[in-house]
C-alpha cells in the first residue's frame, strides 16, 4: 500500500515537473503578492506581529491558488478512472497527500525566506520554534486542502468553491498557527505556545483520520 | 473468474437506464454486451468493473471459488475503453513503467518493449503519447488492460480506431485471455460479436 502511494506520489511529481501545472501558478502568486505588500508598506513601520498575520494570509491564499490542482487535474484530463483502475482509494489519497505535503512545504519555505529577506521589520525572536510552527502549519494546510480538493474535483464549480469551502475547515489551523507564529516572533516562551502546538498537532491527526474514512466515498462516482 | 449479477439496475438522476439485468459469466468465456447506442452497455460495463455503483442489485466475483471484493477488483481486472484517458504527458514506456510501479510489478525495459511489440507500437519513441494517433492510443489502452495479466478483461468497443492489423491484435488478446480467464466485451460491431460465446442485450432507453 505504501509502495503504491509512493508510486502515485512520484507520478505526480514527474508530471508536475513536466507540465508545471501548479508550480507556475503558485510562484506567480507568491511573487506578485509579496511585491504588492512591499509597495503597500513603503514608509510604514509594522510590528513583527502584524507582519506575521500578513505572512499567514499569503500562505493561505497561495495554498488556495494552486493546491486544488492535484485532483482537479486528474478529473479534468479524465485520468481519474485510470488511477481508479490501478490502485486502492487509500493509496491514491496517501500519494496525493504526500505530493501536496511536499508542495506546501516547499512553497511555504520559499514564502518565509522571501519574507525574511525582503521585510527588514520582520525579525524572529525564536527561529527554531518559528520554523517548527511553519512545518506544522504546512502539514495542516496540506492535509486539509487534499481532502477538500478531492471533494471539489467532483463538483462543477471547481475554482470558486475551493477557498469558500476551505476557509471554515482551515480556520482553527489559521488561528492556532498565527498565534503560535506570533509567539515565536515576539516573545520566545515555550509554555505559552504549548496550547497552540497541541491544537496544531491534533488538527492534523483529526483531519487526516477523517480524510482516510471519507476519501473512498468522495472518490468514487 | 466467475461473475454473477442479479437484478442490476441503474438510474442517473432518477432517470432509469436499465433495470433487472441478470447474467453470469464463467471462466473461459467471452461474454458480449450488445444493444443500441445509449442503451447502457458502457454503463453496465462500468458497473461490472466496480467503477460505478448500481442503483439496484448486486454482483459477486469469484476466482476458483474464492470471493473477490469490489475494492480489490482492480488487481484482477483489466479495462480498456474509449472514455479512458492515459497519462499523455509521459511516453509510452514511461506510462507502462508507471502502471507497473503502481501495481507493484517488476517490468524491465525488455518487458516493456515486448508489450509494445505485442500491440504493434514502436518501441523507440520517447515523445509523450499526447502526440499519438487515436489508433495508437487504443493500442496503448490495450497494454494498460493486459499488463498485469488479469483473470478478468473488460473491453468497451475494443476495436474502435483500429485498422485490420490492430483488430487482429485485439482478437489475439481475447483468444489468449479465453484460455485461462474471462472476457466481457461491450460492442455493436459484428466482428466483435462473432468473438463472443454468448451475448446479453441491454434494452435501455437512451
Ligand atoms: N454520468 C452520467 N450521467 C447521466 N447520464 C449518463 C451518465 N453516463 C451515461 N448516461 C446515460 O446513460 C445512457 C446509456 O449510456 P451508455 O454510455 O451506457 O450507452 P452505450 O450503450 O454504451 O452507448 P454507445 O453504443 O453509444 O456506446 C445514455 O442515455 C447516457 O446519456
Ligand atoms: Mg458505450
Amino acid at each position: 500500500m505504501l509502495k503504491q502511494a509512493f508510486a502515485i506520489f512520484w507520478k505526480d511529481l514527474a508530471s508536475e515537473l513536466r507540465t508545471r501545472y501548479a508550480i507556475n501558478a503558485l510562484l506567480m502568486f507568491v511573487v506578485v503578492t509579496l511585491a504588492v505588500i512591499m509597495f503597500a508598506l513603503v514608509g510604514e513601520t509594522l510590528s513583527p506581529g502584524a507582519l506575521t498575520g500578513m505572512l499567514w494570509v499569503v500562505m493561505f491564499f497561495a495554498a488556495m491558488s494552486g493546491l486544488s490542482r492535484s485532483f482537479v487535474a486528474e478529473e479534468e484530463r479524465g485520468t481519474s478512472m485510470t488511477l481508479q483502475l490501478l490502485a486502492t482509494p487509500t493509496a491514491i489519497y496517501l500519494g496525493k497527500l504526500l505530493f501536496n505535503l511536499l508542495l506546501v512545504l516547499a512553497l511555504n519555505i520559499f514564502i518565509v525566506l522571501l519574507f525574511l529577506l525582503t521585510m527588514d521589520q520582520f525579525t524572529v525572536a525564536q527561529i527554531d520554534l518559528f520554523w517548527f510552527v511553519i512545518l506544522l502549519g504546512s502539514i495542516g494546510i496540506a492535509s486539509a486542502t487534499t481532502i477538500i480538493a478531492a471533494i471539489i474535483a467532483k463538483a462543477n464549480t471547481k475554482g470558486t468553491l475551493f477557498p469558500v469551502l476551505s476557509f471554515p475547515v482551515i480556520l482553527p489551523l489559521l488561528m492556532a498557527g498565527i498565534s503560535a507564529t506570533k509567539i515565536a516572533v515576539e516573545e520566545p516562551m515555550w509554555d505559552t505556545v504549548w496550547p497552540d502546538l497541541q491544537l496544531l498537532g491534533s488538527y492534523i491527526v483529526v483531519v487526516i483520520t477523517i480524510s482516510f474514512l471519507l476519501f473512498e466515498f468522495v472518490w468514487k462516482d | 473468474m466467475q461473475i454473477s449479477a442479479t437484478g442490476i439496475g441503474k438510474k442517473f438522476n432518477r432517470r432509469s437506464i436499465f433495470r433487472e439485468v441478470d447474467f453470469s459469466v464463467e471462466t473461459g468465456e467471452v461474454f458480449g454486451i450488445i444493444g443500441r447506442n445509449g442503451s447502457g452497455k458502457s454503463t453496465l460495463l462500468r458497473i461490472i468493473g466496480g467503477l460505478l455503483s448500481p442503483s439496484a442489485g448486486s454482483i459477486s466475483y469469484g476466482i476458483n471459488g474464492t470471493d473477490v471484493s469490489v475494492e480489490h477488483l482492480h488487481r484482477v481486472m483489466g479495462y480498456a475503453a474509449p472514455y479512458l484517458t492515459l497519462y499523455e504527458e509521459f511516453s509510452a514506456a514511461e506510462n507502462i513503467a508507471l502502471y507497473a510501479k503502481i501495481r507493484g510489478l517488476q517490468k524491465g525495459s525488455s518487458d516493456i518493449a515486448a508489450l509494445l511489440d505485442r500491440v504493434g507500437l514502436p518501441t523507440d519513441r520517447k515523445d509523450p503519447i499526447r502526440a499519438y494517433s487515436s489508433g495508437m492510443m487504443q493500442r496503448m489502452k490495450l497494454i494498460f488492460s493486459i499488463l498485469h495479466e488479469p483473470p478478468l478483461l473488460l473491453l468497451d468497443e475494443p476495436i474502435s480506431n483500429l485498422d485490420r492489423e490492430g483488430m487482429a491484435v485485439v482478437y489475439d488478446i481475447v483468444a489468449e485471455q479465453k484460455k485461462t480467464g474471462t472476457v466481457i466485451i461491450a460492442t455493436n460491431d459484428d466482428e466483435d460479436i462473432a468473438q463472443c460465446d454468448r451475448t446479453l442485450r441491454v434494452e435501455g432507453r437512451a
